[in-house]
């Protein structure tokens, strides 16, 4: 180790092997990706040239992208809170012993390890008009069988459940351990105070798990764009693009057009989105937050 | 008299929060039932639920036999594990670095790294193909896994716990001439073990489940990892049966699972001490 003067070179060497693929896999990409949006796609003999603000003005003009950005945001808006009250929902049925804890715990817990891929092909038969469980269940009380995945209104709603459904049980974790923590003195007082459940709810544990919720939210942010693994089973974003979202049109536009220079636009504006969420959440939760 | 009505109320509440931890565990839990049931019973009994309906393995033999499952095993065990090995030993070294050394520039460095939490790779693919294509790593499994070998998530969990390890510790070995390489394996990584199991139980999780980045990096059997398989699988041949497709589904995620099942104590008591939070 030896002397203070010297640690940075042990720092710098250890750093070093994490430092080149963050730099070369997210850094680098990232920076080239405003670049690229700056230039048009080489196609054949065509290189790429630059072509200043015509992909920004295209995309303006692109009717797609409206819907998939009015898309993506419905989506955000209802699975970030949806998820992360159900999460906690959860921690505060699990985190006090009672009769079948465990196995609680393990029916919310099972959709994070299965694969988003995989389980959309369960969560189709569900949505199926008339057969599908949904609509099986819905009979019982005399309602019509709809098709809920094939029509432009309910479609996003459907995808929208199987996100919720998939992440809400991977926070719950999160949420149990910060309610772990929380000194037993504490509801021991409150008990002898003769507070109720939802008073001490509201004033004790909601704002000793503030942290847990910033960093549980900034989760949620990212899956809302992340998460479209089961599109691509379910509606490759369709009907009429009722159910594309960013991600997902990034994709279609990258690797089905090969317009490469108009997908860095689309990642362009998936950054700017994700950076804005991130400060705007760290300064709007930060003052709720209560550190030690 | 009051003590009863205090009484009365809470157990009226403590109903009301069964039924709806309940309530809420079996529409969690109802789509992997259906598949299990559909996975195990011939196809006349897709929508058919009876009791004694007779049980069956063919449609697991099935699914089996028409997809190379055991190659796409392969390639997803060999991709979860290169991940995760190389991840832990980066953000071990990189951990450390931000945890006890001291060195300029080094609130900023460790903000970049907390950046990856929110611009990951998963977001990048435009580029990061591109990058493979220069690399000549197109369809290749360190392809799927390279981006993400160095996990801002993995060196900020190790610095948090790091950061509690008493000094006194690392102190005592360094008197005796310990290298940084002992201090981490004789203190550090001992002292660290829920943390590591935590973050492992996570990586594999999220790498055995990725699917959009190995789709695009892909293009054959040999490298294909199992939820690429399966979504060709289940799509190509859309006349294939629900329980096959269903079987298949199981093949896919059961090992994860069964280990999530088995493990499932652990898992939950590694991540509180971890002290993620």
């Amino acid at each position: 180790m030896g002397k203070l003067n010297q640690q940075w070179i042990y720092a710098w060497l250890l750093l070093l092997p994490a430092m080149v693929i963050l730099l070369g896999f997210t850094y680098l990409p990232a920076i080239e990706t405003f670049i690229d949006s700056f230039f048009s796609t080489a196609r054949g003999r065509r290189p790429s040239v630059f072509v200043g603000w015509e992909n920004y003005e295209r995309l303006i003009s692109d009717d797609v992208f409206k819907r998939v950005l009015w898309n993506n945001a419905i989506y955000a808006l209802v699975t970030i809170p949806a998820s992360i009250g159900l999460a906690l929902a959860m921690a505060l049925f699990v985190h006090s012993p009672r009769r079948g804890v465990g196995l609680l715990r393990m029916a919310y817990f099972t959709p994070t390890v299965l694969p988003l891929i995989a389980v959309a092909n369960i969560w189709i038969f569900f949505y199926l008009p008339t057969i599908g469980l949904i609509d099986q269940i819905r009979a019982l009380f005399g309602f019509s069988a709809q098709n809920w995945i094939g029509q432009p209104d309910t479609v996003l709603y459907t995808m929208i459940a199987v996100a919720v459904w998939k992440e809400a049980g991977f926070f719950m974790i999160f949420y149990l351990a910060a309610l772990q923590a929380i000194p037993q003195p504490l509801r021991e007082a409150a008990a002898i105070e003769g507070a109720s459940r939802w008073t001490f709810f509201k004033r004790v544990t909601l704002p000793l798990i503030m942290p847990t919720t910033l960093f549980v939210s900034v989760n949620a942010v990212i899956n809302a764009f992340r998460l479209v693994d089961h599109i691509f089973v379910m509606t490759q974003g369709g009907p009429n693009n009722a159910s594309n979202l960013l991600l997902y049109y990034i994709y279609d536009v990258a690797f089905a057009f090969w317009d490469t220079a108009y997908a860095s636009t689309l990642t362009v504006v998936m950054l700017i989105i994700l950076s804005v969420l991130a400060i705007g959440q760290f300064f709007f939760l930060d003052k709720k937050v209560h550190y030690k | 008299m009051s003590t009863l009505a205090a009484k009365h109320t809470k157990s009226f509440d403590d109903y009301l929060f069964s039924f709806g931890a309940w309530a809420l565990a079996i529409m969690w839990a109802l789509p992997l039932l259906y598949a299990i049931w559909t996975a195990f019973h011939p196809a006349a009994y897709e929508t058919r639920f009876e009791l004694f309906a007779p049980l069956t393995l063919e449609n697991f033999y099935k699914a089996w036999m028409q997809a190379p499952f055991a190659r796409y095993y392969l390639n997803t065990i060999m991709l979860v594990t290169s991940i995760l090995v190389v991840q832990l030993i980066l953000g071990t070294l990189a951990a450390f670095a931000f945890a006890r050394l001291e060195f300029k520039g080094k609130n900023f460095v460790f903000t970049l790294v907390l950046l990856q939490l929110m611009v990951m790779p998963d977001i990048l693919i435009v580029e990061n193909y591109q990058t493979m294509r220069k690399l000549g790593l197109i369809d290749t499994i360190l392809a799927i896994g390279l981006p993400y070998m160095a996990s801002g998530f993995c060196i900020f969990l190790l610095r948090q716990t790091f950061m509690t390890i008493p000094t006194e510790l690392d102190e005592a070995a360094r008197m005796e001439g310990a290298s940084i390489f002992v201090l981490l394996k004789r203190v550090y990584v001992p002292l660290a073990k829920p943390t590591y199991l935590a973050f492992g139980l996570v990586s594999v999780s999220a790498h055995w489940n990725n699917f959009v980045w190995p789709l695009i990096i892909t293009n054959s059997v040999e490298t294909r990892p199992l939820t690429v398989g399966l979504s060709i699988f289940a799509t190509t041949d859309s006349g294939t049966e629900w329980s096959i497709i269903n079987a298949a589904t199981l093949i896919t995620s059961g090992p994860l699972l069964i280990g999530f099942i088995l493990f499932q104590r652990q898992f939950v008591q590694s991540f509180m001490r971890a002290g993620i939070k």
